[in-house]
Order: structure tokens, then sequence, then C-alpha cells
């Protein structure tokens, strides 16, 4: 991904963070949050992760942005928004956020970078010759097929993980129903 | 062209952002969107690592079926969480951490 590309998308996604956490209102926290999530999909699809990217939109900056506003609409939280801030918890959080980040930058300075390197996709297509030759034949013309790819390896290494999955996702739909129904009083 | 170092030093910081809120903020629903927020830092590094670390001249995609997973028990947790704030509110009246101290001893 060229500098001024990245830069640009990686402002968003902090910037989007920082609004998150530093606005009052809630429902702005909630529409900074979906920027700061559009931001992050650029970095994805930068990183040649198209599926990823574009799950990151639908499922973060669709579903589940929606799911909060309701939230939040649904407990008109309008009276509860001036209350002073405490001093102490301020400076801690502060304090381990800027050590945390110190950390890093110390850890990033000592240990090797790797350079971007363009997609050798004669190789892949060479790989996947034997197991598929449909992804072979695209890798070959000189496409990525992404979801071709992610579902090959979904579907043939981590057929197991996938059920478990399903089998809580049906869980934590039952769990809410269960949840947010109303107790007979 | 961007380097590895980038992405993660980016995403380390998205990450202090996400603790910190998690830290500052008192609304619960604020503080449950803030862990929204260092759950995908930890998958912006994971995508990274997979861009960077590839074999054959391909991205390694078991790392982004990790995100994938990541994004699956994402979304599960705030339908559940959502709901526990729900019947929370129900109970006290009140989302915010400071009120919901009956269980400090």
């Amino acid at each position: 991904m060229p500098l001024p590309l990245f830069w640009f998308f990686a402002l968003v996604m902090l910037l989007g963070g920082v609004a998150v956490v530093s606005l009052r209102n809630p429902v702005a926290s909630a529409l900074s949050m979906v920027a700061s999530f559009v931001g992050l999909a650029g970095l994805f699809i930068g990183l040649n992760a198209f599926f990823v990217g574009i799950i990151q939109i639908l499922v973060y900056a669709g579903a589940i942005m929606v799911l909060f506003i309701f939230i939040i609409m649904l407990l008109d939280l309008q009276v509860e928004q001036k209350r002073a801030p405490k001093l102490a918890p301020l400076l801690g959080g502060l304090g381990i956020v800027l050590g945390f980040t110190i950390q890093i930058i110390g850890i990033l300075s000592k240990t090797p970078d790797a350079e971007w390197k363009p997609l050798d996709l004669a190789a892949g297509a060479a790989a996947h010759a034997q197991s598929s030759p449909g992804i072979s034949a695209k890798l070959a013309a000189g496409h990525l097929p992404d979801v071709n790819l992610i579902g090959d390896i979904l579907f043939r290494g981590y057929n197991l993980p996938l059920q478990i999955v399903g089998v809580l996702l049906l869980v934590a739909t039952i769990g809410v129903v269960v949840l947010s129904k109303r107790q007979e009083a | 062209m961007a380097s590895l170092h980038y992405y993660l030093l980016v995403s380390g910081l998205l990450f202090a952002i996400g603790l910190s809120g998690v830290i500052l903020r008192r609304n619960i629903i604020v503080v449950f969107m803030c862990l929204e927020l260092m759950l995908s830092a930890a998958n912006l590094t994971l995508v990274a690592f997979s861009r960077f670390n590839g074999s054959n001249g391909l991205p390694d995609y078991h790392g982004q079926m990790m995100v994938f997973f990541v994004i699956t028990v994402a979304a599960a947790e705030v339908a559940v969480g959502l709901a526990i704030i729900v019947a929370l509110y129900r109970a006290r009246q009140t989302i915010n951490t400071e009120d919901l101290t009956s269980m400090r001893g």
C-alpha cells in the first residue's frame, strides 16, 4: 500500500478511535466507531485481504453499529451526560496508555522489519495446481481470487471450528432471547 | 510502500486508544465500543502478519481465518453483551459504571 494512502486510512482509523473515547454523546461515539472501522477496512484491503475488509464493513459498520445505536436509542440516555471527570482515573488511564505506546515503539525499534513484497501469483498458481485447479487458473491469469482461497482453506482446514462457531452463534441467539425476555413479576 | 512496522505501530496505537476508553469512560456502552476497537486492533496485526509472512507468493490465509473467527465471536459477544446491558438497565435504571457498585466488598 503506498504511504500516503496508508497514512490516510490510518489517520481515519485513529481519529475515529480518539473520537469514540472523547465524545460525550454515545450516538456520536457509535458513529465515530463506524468511521474508525471504515479506515480499518481500507487498511485491510490495502493488505490484499479483500474478503476480511468487506466483512469488516458489513459486520461492524453495518450490523454491530445498528445494534449499538438501537440500544442507545432504546435506553434513552440523555439524562446522565453531565458528570465531572475524576482526576485519579484520568491520570492512571493515560499513564497506562502512554507506557504501552512507549513499550510498543521500543519493541518495534529492536525487531527486524519486513519490507513490502508484491505477491507472486505464478508461484501461488503452481502451489495450487494439484489441490484446486480453478484457483490455480485464476492465479495464473493474474487475479487474486481472495474469496476462493479463503473458502478453500475454511472448508478444508477449518471445518470443525466453523461448525463450533455456528453452534456458538446459535447459543448466543438463544441466550439473547432468554436474557431480554421480560421477567414475569 | 508501508512496511510491517507501520501496520504494527498503528495497530498498537488503536489498541492503546481502546484501552484508554475502557479505563476512562463511565458509560458501559462506550466501554463496550472500546472493547470492539481493541479486538479490531488485534485483527489488524493478524492481517498484517498474514500479508508480510506469506507462503508460495500468496498471503498466509491461516491468519485471515483467525480474523474471520474473531469477527464472528465478536459479533456474538456484542449481541449477548448488549442484551446484558438492557437487562442491567431494567434492573438498575443506570448504565454508569460508578453507580454499579453492589459487588464491591
